[in-house]
């Protein structure tokens, strides 16, 4: 069973997204979705400055399988992309909550955070897609 | 829920993961498709290769329908044992199929045709054969395991006991041996494969497949799915069928032009009118290998351009383990220089031109 943190928020489309200290949220994918895709041999991570809106294509994750659209789980800024992904795909794989993570974005809407899914809501997410 | 081959039972309580895979459920891989690349390039892998579908010829006049069956020539087998590989082709000289076929007797030989292939291959063997008198048998009843890598050979002998493994240890390569097996009866060892490294596909009755596997992997031979048997066939510089050419290209759009024996140059075999023609005049399009020298992943049917004009597409494009950047065989125009640019989402990447394979015997050739 995959692992699910409970201090996270998640989209359907298997974003995981952290709430930083300084108002920035962290985005990633789940170790659900890194499992589905495989082995990272690529990722494409947005600059800082780059402004998106809620559900746009807003990083590339690529596997051995399959190239894979990342999107924003919120309106924002990115302020910092994870430039250690480069050399290192990989690291989404072995640690996709931690040193996996793909950016960072300060959303428009203070509030985005509590508005997204919880880890409940996408445990049954995971679940029902097994059946 | 697709068919399923005797080890898929095997697969799924190895935490293989299922895919469809032209109709069949196969193991696509068993956690890390890259680790199982590596493991056939530096040590021994195994593949559940059952799908594949295994055809018996037998008839007096067996050779002559297979020199005018094949666009190689089967007269290039003069040792018993002997593999070939070879296109069928439509009377339009475009590839129905790729195949080895076995030359086991004079009156025997065995191919092994794809498996998204195989009804129409089936009905187009079975109509050509009807002139030749040829009983054509499916082999449904056996199955098929590859172990391929540089230590694949002694695991597998190790895995056949030492009564089997000696009296096919000596199988050169490209090569097939029958041999009788105490437990399993009748079994065909072939030194050949589909990654580019030394190896055995092995034929066996399907009762006994989960137990050869079994001790294929008590000898640590690790199982792989087609997952990475795609890669190490891609970097092996071996074409897929249905990918890399089909019933649209001839073999000399496919970098397949060393399969088709133009000597004698009176032997009639099916096609041959229009790739005597083809290769008089030249084809337009070939198939060539990519390296992708940016950031990023080649993949199928991403365009490709030369001085921002299309030249062609990609017809296999992956990640290559081995070389650790993004390879592929693309379908361009002749005139195709030493480099290209390929579109990844918009984006133009620079990709070198070179002549596969990426990759053999572990090492990288780029």
């Amino acid at each position: 069973m995959s692992n699910i943190p409970t201090d996270l928020r998640y989209t359907k489309t298997h974003e995981w997204i952290a709430r930083n200290d300084d108002g920035t949220l962290t985005i990633g994918i789940t170790e659900h979705a890194q499992g589905l895709l495989g082995d990272m041999v690529f990722v494409e991570v947005p600059e800082e400055g780059t402004t998106f809106q809620e559900g746009d294509d807003s990083a590339v994750v690529e596997s051995v399988k399959a190239a894979s659209d990342v999107y924003s789980p919120v309106d924002g800024e990115v302020t910092e992309g994870n430039e250690a992904l480069a050399d290192a795909p990989e690291m989404i794989n072995s640690d996709p909550f931690g040193d996996g993570w793909i950016y960072k974005i300060k959303p428009e809407d203070d509030g985005a955070f509590d508005g997204l899914m919880d880890a409940d809501a996408y445990k049954e997410i995971i679940d029902s897609e097994d059946d | 829920m697709g068919k399923r081959t005797p080890l898929y039972d095997m697969h799924v309580s190895h935490g293989a993961k299922m895919v469809d895979f032209g109709g069949w459920d196969m193991p696509i891989n068993y956690g890390s498709q890259i680790q199982e690349h590596h493991v056939v390039r530096n040590d021994a892998g195994m593949f559940d290769v059952s799908h594949m579908t295994i055809v018996d010829l037998n008839g007096d006049k067996v050779r002559d329908f297979l020199r005018y069956l094949l666009a190689n020539n089967v007269d290039r087998l003069k040792d018993k044992g002997k593999a070939l590989y070879s296109c069928m082709l439509t009377e339009q000289g475009t590839v129905i199929d790729d195949l080895i076929v076995y030359y086991v007797d004079d009156n025997f030989f065995r191919m092994v045709v794809n498996s998204s292939t195989r009804e129409k291959d089936l009905d187009w063997i079975n109509k050509q054969a009807k002139d030749f008198d040829i009983t054509v048998t499916v082999r449904d009843e056996l199955t098929m395991i590859a172990v391929q890598g540089p230590n694949a050979r002694a695991k597998a002998h190790r895995a056949l006991g030492e009564d089997t493994a000696a009296q096919v240890k000596d199988t050169a390569v490209f090569f097939i041996t029958f041999a009788n097996d105490n437990t399993m009866g009748e079994i065909a060892v072939a030194r050949t494969g589909y990654t580019g490294e030394d190896g055995y596909e092995i034929m066996l009755p399907k009762e006994y497949a989960s137990t050869f596997w079994a001790k294929l992997a008590e000898q640590e031979v690790t199982p792989c799915g087609l997952g990475a048997r795609d890669t190490l066939r891609l970097e092996a510089g071996m074409n897929l069928y249905g990918s890399d050419m089909d019933e649209t290209t001839t073999p000399l759009e496919a970098a397949l032009t060393w399969t088709i024996a133009w000597e004698p140059a009176d032997r009639d075999f099916i096609g041959r009118a229009v790739l005597d023609k083809q290769r008089e005049k030249g084809a337009d399009r070939k198939l060539v290998g990519l390296v992708l020298e940016d950031k990023g992943v080649l993949r199928n049917h991403q365009k490709v351009f030369v001085d921002g004009l299309e030249a062609g597409e990609i017809t296999s494009g992956s990640f290559s383990p081995t070389v650790g950047k993004a390879i592929a065989f693309a379908r361009v125009t002749s005139n195709i220089g030493d480099t290209c640019k390929v579109d990844i989402r918009g984006k133009q990447l620079s990709a070198k031109v070179v002549k596969p394979p990426f990759a053999r015997s572990g090492k990288s050739c780029i």
